[in-house]
């Protein structure tokens, strides 16, 4: 594997009215890795990732993100890096209601310029890694939370991206549908993907072979297996 | 990085969104919120609606009016004596008639031959100043052929009825009396006998005066009232491709001694005024619809304000699947923009639909201008874009992070 895929360096991040979500974080990933975010809730690590997700622009401090320095990258360049080299997965979901299971996961690829067909093509090659090859016309609605997170995870990894970020994937799922979730993220990552995942949960982190612990918006420890 | 095995084609990392998706994204935008859209497209539907039934309206009416006058001829010319310097009424010469009839253009004419101090009353219990509005003119049997007028019920003036106490009546005269048929044997009493209802007419639109009028045989009148044979108007048939030169000479011919005594005029010109002031009246009812239409754009900002509001997590989703600033406001410029242009095509509708009714009603032809069937969905789509404007900054502005911790 090669480089960093992701980079901040004294990263501070402050809110209005004096906030600071991030002191001075310095932190590298390695292209391939995969990371765990892990600290209670207020200590910052989802700013971590909108961050790291090129969604907010740090205070001060320097990130890159896929070699490219996002400081000096305007909104349509980092509309482009989101839509080519990162797949997000939230907690909520964030999927549409109205649209069918295959819809949803080819609306993922939407800003990347792919014709409609080969949209339908990845995505439906991608429900089929996330096991709902089954699922394809149904509509979030009618799915499980287990299988709707399937299908957010499915949405994200479609068009292949070298980064994964997920924020609390898991935190609105049962124990046993959250480590599948997991393991199926560990999965898909691992031809080479970079995997960042925030979870406050000590037991996701522990399938994890890096932890970075996060405390009022400082790392406070970063441990390798 | 191994793990990027993108396709060519899209290698390039830019964010695109290419129109066709995002007229697709707007489609379904609108399919998602199928009530609200409609509601808030109703608006636009009214006002365009109303501005087409405006226009539609007046223009089957015009259509109408143009043509009957088609039907009528616009090559009849009236000719009638004016008045003198200081306000008196001048005469025409006896000969006037006889001379424009020996015009080479001329295809036909008539004269009436007005019988002041003349009645005609149902009885003569009837005060005589009960005229009901009713003059009576003397007049020769071919008047009704230079007027292109036909009978309603009964006969016309002959060579031989001109010489007997006969009457045919105007239209709006034969209302009046109360003899809208003839049937039988209906007198009626003028100027001081009885004379015999043989006709009634129906109604001159190039001449409504000849409406209120009873028309009895020159003979008749010259014999039992006196009337001199100065005509009080001329009716001249003048050929369809010459009506020009005639008119010009019409005053020379009738009165050679004093054609400035002479008034011709084209009873056809002012009903094509009238068609056009018609025209005319629709402005103050167009200004109606675009005060519709201005609170219609304005209900569907609010609309899409709310929708903004309310969809902040998609915004959020979109920005983080690689949406830019400009593809979210031009998603919810474009959603704006269509779902007024099907506003404005609903409107469009229901304007034919009105005008339809309006034209079946008054036995009019259906006329839409061709221009409304483009200008009420273009006039949607630009005032949906106009009044999208200020919701589709919104959302470009929108940050990202703050929309997806919304939902």
């Amino acid at each position: 594997m090669s480089g960093a895929a992701l980079r901040l360096q004294q990263v501070t991040k402050e809110y209005p009215g004096g906030v600071h979500a991030l002191r001075r974080v310095s932190v590298e990933v390695t292209g391939g890795d995969h990371v765990a975010v892990v600290g209670p809730s207020g200590s910052g690590k989802t700013t971590m990732l909108t961050v790291l997700g090129t969604l907010e622009r740090p205070t001060s401090g320097w990130v890159e993100v896929a070699g490219r320095d996002v400081a000096a990258a305007d909104d349509a360049e980092l509309a482009g890096l989101r839509a080519h080299h990162i797949g997000f997965v939230f907690q909520g979901f964030h999927l549409q209601d109205t649209l069918s299971a295959l819809d949803n996961v080819a609306g993922g690829m939407l800003y990347t310029g792919a014709p409609a067909s080969e949209r339908r093509a990845a995505a439906r090659a991608a429900l089929e890694r996330v096991g709902l090859g089954r699922r394809l016309e149904h509509r979030p609605p009618e799915l499980s939370g287990g299988e709707r997170q399937r299908v957010a995870i499915a949405r994200a990894i479609a068009k292949r991206p070298p980064i994964i970020l997920a924020d609390e994937p898991t935190g609105n799922l049962d124990t046993a549908a959250g480590r599948d979730v997991i393991a199926l993220l560990h999965e898909l990552s691992c031809d080479g993907a970079t995997l960042a995942l925030i979870t406050h949960d000590e037991e996701v982190a522990d399938t994890f072979p890096r932890r970075i612990h996060l405390r009022d918006g400082e790392i406070v420890q970063d441990e390798r297996a | 990085m191994t793990a990027a095995t993108v396709r060519p084609g899209w290698t390039r990392s830019a964010s695109r969104l290419s129109t066709p998706e995002l007229v697709r994204l707007a489609i379904q935008g609108i399919r998602t919120r199928r009530l609200r859209a409609s509601l808030s497209a109703l608006g636009i539907a009214i006002g365009i609606g109303a501005m087409v039934a405006v226009v539609g309206v007046s223009a089957s009416s015009q259509a109408n009016l143009l043509a009957t006058i088609d039907k009528l001829g616009t090559n009849l010319l009236t000719v009638s004596p004016g008045q003198t310097f200081f306000g008196a009424n001048e005469v025409l010469p006896s000969y006037a008639r006889g001379a424009i009839n020996h015009m080479n253009a001329v295809q036909g004419s008539s004269a009436v031959y007005q019988l002041s101090g003349v009645t005609v009353r149902r009885t003569p219990y009837v005060p005589a100043e009960q005229t009901g509005g009713i003059g009576v003119d003397a007049t020769d049997p071919v008047l009704l052929g230079t007027l292109g007028v036909e009978l309603a019920s009964g006969r016309f003036l002959d060579g031989a009825s001109a010489r007997l106490p006969v009457v045919v009546l105007g239209a709006q005269a034969a209302r009046t009396l109360q003899l809208e048929r003839v049937g039988g044997h209906l007198q009626v009493y003028l100027g001081g006998t009885w004379f015999s209802v043989i006709g009634v007419m129906q109604s001159v639109v190039l001449d409504p005066e000849l409406d209120s009028t009873a028309f009895v045989g020159l003979p008749i009148a010259e014999r039992m009232f006196q009337t001199q044979p100065n005509a009080s108007e001329i009716y001249v048939r003048a050929g369809v491709n010459q009506v020009t030169q005639v008119s010009n000479l019409l005053a020379a011919t009738a009165d050679p001694e004093n054609p400035d005594g002479v008034q011709v005029s084209r009873p056809s010109d002012a009903l094509e005024a009238r068609a056009a002031a018609k025209g005319q009246f629709t402005t103050l009812l167009l200004g109606l619809g675009a005060v519709a239409l201005l609170v219609g754009a304005i209900g569907i900002a609010n609309i899409m304000v709310i929708s903004v509001l309310e969809r902040r997590g998609e915004i959020g989703l979109r920005r983080a699947l690689g949406a830019t600033r400009r593809h979210i406001s031009s998603q919810f410029l474009a959603e704006s923009a269509l779902l007024a242009a099907l506003g404005g095509l609903a409107g469009l509708l229901l304007g034919a639909l009105a005008t339809w009714g309006y034209a079946l009603a008054q036995h009019q032809p259906l006329v839409v201008p061709v221009y409304a069937l483009v200008a009420a969905p273009v006039a949607g789509l630009a005032i949906g874009a106009v009044a999208g404007l200020y919701p589709a900054a919104k959302a470009a502005r929108l940050s990202p992070t703050e929309a997806l911790r919304a939902t």
